[in-house]
């Protein structure tokens, strides 16, 4: 055991744990987070991801020790995160690609959003506007087996639309208003 | 005293809830009939509640609004927001006025989230409940407002006479906080089926044509907190006190009911070290504990438990095929109607092949997770059961108590599709909490969820049919080969160290996995016969439901049959499914796939291109034939894919799926459509992708490497149709699609490259040596 000093969204802590713990089960058991969950273990379905200093990484095979002295997102700091980068004030709810992806009704269990957004929002800072082919690619490494990929790229086109008219995302209603088919 | 209230006393003597306070509320149901005390015993005593109560399924309460308590789960498919929206329609209520509860086994009535039920068998109980309830409302408002029913109205729970809407009274007002105490003649299924309602007097449920919130697109809560990260899964749940549990199984599963799990030594030193570790054993269902989930992790790596060898005995995943061929079968024939042979050999073309489909897994994207408080007074288990009712039975066996003292409550894991390991992770983490005298929490490893599922079972067929000169089916014969490996749970089968039942030639073979074309009039077809093949014993895997179970096996083998005499015949494939087929919701959902297709008609394989790179376009039908849970409820999908080749690689992309469902009353057609766009690129990585791998001894495919799934660089776009039927059953929208999907695909890839493929599914090994053996001819098979 070994007292580990991080940062996670914007709060600086410490953690008593066995230094090779990976960061996952620090953030899910020691810090109570409920975005970054357990999918595989291996690296291999995105469930787990976090962005490190602006990077997507995989929480479940990185060692707490190794992201020490870095700035740690998770799901619940991404909007915080997103605010200072994009320089939005005040700090809103979610990010504008959580906002899209409500309004594409796009999950089904929802168990892998976790990691679609991270990865989602990882993207949508490095490349504003990207094509069909650069999002599919950048999603590549995120499983969903509920299958719900088409609207994941849909909900990554409109929030990048969004975003560059900033207006349009406020609009965004989550009422459960009714329209007849 | 009342009949309700006798049942209720024999209900509570036998449970010992809190009878003080109950003898009161039978006074005042005695009483009045409606306008008793609150239903106190909710959440104290062990369920499922009488069906036949009101109050079993509805409660007012004072700011009115209203609860309903139904055992249907959210499995990620949106059931539980369709049924708010039915209450809401039945009551005259907004959506925002109906909550539900998380399902449990002392609380909710017995919903079981599968076979399409929610929307079957699930919606059509609760409006039988909730038409009953708004008569009992309407009867104390029209004593209230001293106005006949007939001329009062509701808006919002707020009932008022129609000719002077000053006069109003609040449901809340009438019954808020109080119970309805009525008794009703509940709908009731047996096999699925409805039974007929015998009683003259059963309130009238709205009309469909009134409809303002059934047959709406309203969003499903459940999306915008599971966006936000704040919805509770499962893997969430904490509890004071808990250890971190990990079972410790044989890496990947061996022959079912031959090789079982047996446990000859634990090395218990390999895990000194680790803080707090403690190894927990009954039977040969071994585990660990630990205060730090990062020890129990590590300690189940570490510790060294030898297991007897398991026998060299499976097929594997390449010979499984010849190995059912030549297994001790119990054959039983499903349908035979006219006379096949005599059909055949009149046939203008007749065509016989055999088609296979692979053992698939459910691969939830969470492997199953479990809490359990085991003390001896009781247990209770926080699981992601399909049926927690269904999961008591289990963990009450495990643990040797009656089943009212284990209360079972749903948390949502991950999707399931089916029967995943979920009642293992419920029945295993019930049995450490015993041993250990501590709550525990079970999480399955990557490992543990694809080496131990009950996998989508593997089907050979062997179909031979013939049509006339006019491309008119004559005859249409199916025979069918498949194993089953269920019967018991994996963790029952560790803990109590004992084999599993198997298939014997006198049964044990559920009607799941046989094949039954007779229960929809798809194709008119004058002679046909269906005879399932049952492979007796052990020695496969172990299976269970898998989305539409078995359907995408059958669907690839009829539909690519169906155009294989298609070709054969000199048709267009969509002409030749309009010549063969009447029934009038399959030829609409035809007709809706072509259109958004914009079909042109053509032979399949005319077209072909010497490029690299070929593109094909497909058709296949789909439902779920399921008879003992379907009854007459059958939903109708189509499916056209356009997909594309690379001859070069043997990589096979599905480009874009038009997939078109007639499920009866679609009570809301935006979920609908999220199920058809899942299930259409679900459809695609079974065509393309998915396939449990396995060598003679135990299954190899253990991660998401080994078994592949398709990814979102490869998923097609997808055009989702849904034909509303305000005036049919709902019928189920989960499962459908799919099957349509696979076959499309098939289809598509001979009309692509002239050579059809009778195996899924089509990975580029096998899309390479198709393309080999055949060296391009048109019309060559592989
Ligand atoms: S849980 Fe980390 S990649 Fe799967
Ligand atoms: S929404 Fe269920 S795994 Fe992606």
């Amino acid at each position: 055991m070994a007292e580990l000093h991080l940062q996670v969204n914007g709060k600086r802590l410490t953690v008593d744990v066995d230094p090779a713990t990976p960061l996952l089960f620090v953030l899910t058991d020691d810090l109570a987070l409920k975005g970054p969950r357990f999918g595989c273990g291996l690296g291999q379905c995105g469930c787990c991801s976090v962005l490190a200093d602006g990077t997507e990484i995989r929480s479940c095979i990185t060692p707490t020790s190794q992201v020490v002295g870095k700035s740690l997102t998770t799901l619940e700091g991404l909007p915080a995160y997103y605010a200072a980068r994009a320089k939005v004030s005040p700090v809103p709810e979610l990010h504008p690609l959580q906002e899209a992806m409500i309004a594409e009704q796009s999950a089904q269990c929802g168990y892998c959003y976790n990691g679609q957004i991270i990865k989602g929002a990882e993207l949508l800072f490095k490349t504003p506007q990207p094509t069909e082919a650069q999002i599919r690619t950048a999603m590549n490494g995120h499983i969903c087996r509920c299958f719900t990929y088409p609207r994941i790229v849909a909900a990554i086109h409109r929030a990048a639309r969004d975003m560059a008219a900033p207006k349009r995302a406020a609009a965004t209603d989550h009422t459960e208003e009714v329209t007849r088919v | 005293m009342s009949d309700d209230t006798l049942a209720r006393r024999e209900f509570l003597k036998t449970t010992g809830a809190v009878v003080v306070g109950l003898s009161v509320v039978d006074k005042v149901g005695a009483q009045s009939p409606a306008g008793g005390a609150p239903p106190a015993e909710r959440g104290l005593a062990s369920g499922p509640p009488d069906a036949a109560q009101v109050d079993s399924y509805v409660a007012i309460h004072p700011d009115n609004t209203v609860t309903i308590y139904s055992g249907y789960v959210e499995l990620g498919q949106g059931g539980p927001t369709s049924l708010r929206q039915v209450a809401a329609e039945e009551l005259d209520l907004e959506l925002g006025q109906v909550k539900d509860v998380r399902a449990d086994t002392f609380v909710s009535t017995n919903g079981f989230t599968a076979a399409s039920r929610t929307a079957g068998i699930g919606s059509v109980e609760l409006r039988a409940a909730l038409a009953e309830a708004r008569r009992v409302l309407l009867g104390l408002a029209s004593e209230r407002l001293k106005a006949p029913p007939q001329d009062l109205s509701v808006t919002k729970g707020v009932v008022s006479v129609r000719a002077d809407a000053k006069r109003s009274v609040s449901y809340a007002d009438l019954l808020g906080g109080r119970r309805f105490n009525r008794q009703y003649e509940p709908v009731l299924y047996q096999g699925g089926i409805e039974l007929p309602r015998k009683g003259l007097d059963n309130a009238i449920p709205k009309r469909r044509e009134d409809y303002r919130i059934v047959g709406t697109r309203v969003p499903r809560p459940d999306i915008a907190e599971k966006i936000k990260g704040t919805y509770e899964y499962v893997q969430h749940v904490r509890v004071p006190g808990m250890l971190h549990g990990r079972v410790i199984w044989p890496r990947g599963q061996g022959a079912h009911a031959i090789s079982n799990p047996t446990v000859v030594s634990i090395d218990e030193a390999s895990v000194k070290g680790i803080p707090g570790v403690q190894i927990v054993r009954r039977g040969n269902l071994v585990g660990v504990v630990a205060p730090r989930e990062w020890d129990a992790i590590r300690a189940a790596r570490q510790l060294k438990v030898t297991w007897a060898p398991f026998a060299d005995s499976l097929p594997g995943h390449e010979g499984l095929f010849d190995s059912f061929r030549s297994a001790k079968t119990s054959d039983a024939t499903d349908t035979n109607t006219g006379d096949v042979t005599a059909a055949l050999s009149r046939g203008a073309h007749t065509l016989s092949a055999t088609y296979r489909g692979p053992y698939q897994s459910h691969g939830p994207m969470a492997p199953n997770c479990a809490v359990a408080d085991v003390s001896k007074d009781g247990a209770l288990v926080m699981c992601s059961d399909q049926g927690i009712y269904q999961t008591r039975n289990g963990v009450a066996r495990l643990l040797g108590m009656p089943v009212e003292k284990i209360r079972v409550q749903y948390y949502a894991g991950s999707n399931t599709y089916g029967s995943s390991c979920y009642r293992d992770a419920a029945e295993a983490a019930a049995v450490m909490s015993q041993e250990v005298g501590k709550p525990v929490r079970l999480q399955f490893s990557r490992e543990d969820e694809h080496g131990w599922d009950n996998y989508g079972p593997a089907h050979l067929a062997d179909l031979r049919a013939s049509v006339d000169a006019n491309g008119k089916l004559l005859a249409y014969d199916y025979q069918a080969w498949g194993h089953t490996g269920g019967g018991m749970n994996t963790s029952t089968q560790l803990a109590l160290a004992t084999s599993p039942p198997v298939t014997t030639p006198q049964g044990g073979f559920s009607a799941l996995y046989s094949v039954h074309l007779s229960q929809t009039d798809m194709y008119d077809v004058p002679n046909r016969q269906i005879v399932n093949h049952r492979v007796v014993g052990g020695g496969y895997l172990r299976t269970g439901p898998l989305r539409a179970p078995m359907d995408p096996s059958v669907f690839f083998a009829q539909e690519g049959m169906m155009d294989e005499l298609a070709h054969a015949a000199g048709l267009d494939p969509y002409e030749f499914r309009k010549r063969n087929i009447s029934h009038r919701r399959w030829l609409g959902v035809l007709k809706a796939a072509t259109d958004a297709a914009k079909w042109t008609p053509r032979v399949a394989a005319s077209n072909l291109s010497s490029a690299r790179v070929v593109r094909g376009r497909g058709i296949g039908l789909g439902t779920h034939h399921l008879p003992q849970n379907q009854g007459d409820r059958v939903t109708f999908a189509a499916a056209v894919v356009d997909i594309e080749v690379n001859k070069d690689n043997g990589i096979v992309v599905a480009k874009h799926v038009y997939g078109a469902m007639d499920c009866g009353l679609a009570i809301n057609p935006g979920i609908v459509e999220s199920q058809i766009v899942g299930m259409s690129v679900h459809g695609a990585s079974l065509a393309l992708k998915e396939e449990v791998e396995f060598n003679r001894t135990n299954v190899t495919s253990l991660d998401w490497n080994s078994y592949r799934t398709i990814r979102c660089g490869e998923h097609p776009s997808v055009t989702p149709i849904v034909i509303q039927q305000l005036h049919e059953k709902s019928s189920g929208a989960g499962e459908e699609v799919l099957p349509a999907v696979v076959a499309a695909i098939g289809n598509a890839f001979f009309d692509a490259t002239g050579v059809r493929i009778r195996q899924y599914p089509l990975t580029p090994r096998r899309v390479l040596a198709a393309l080999k053996s055949a060296t391009g001819q048109p019309g060559r098979s592989a």
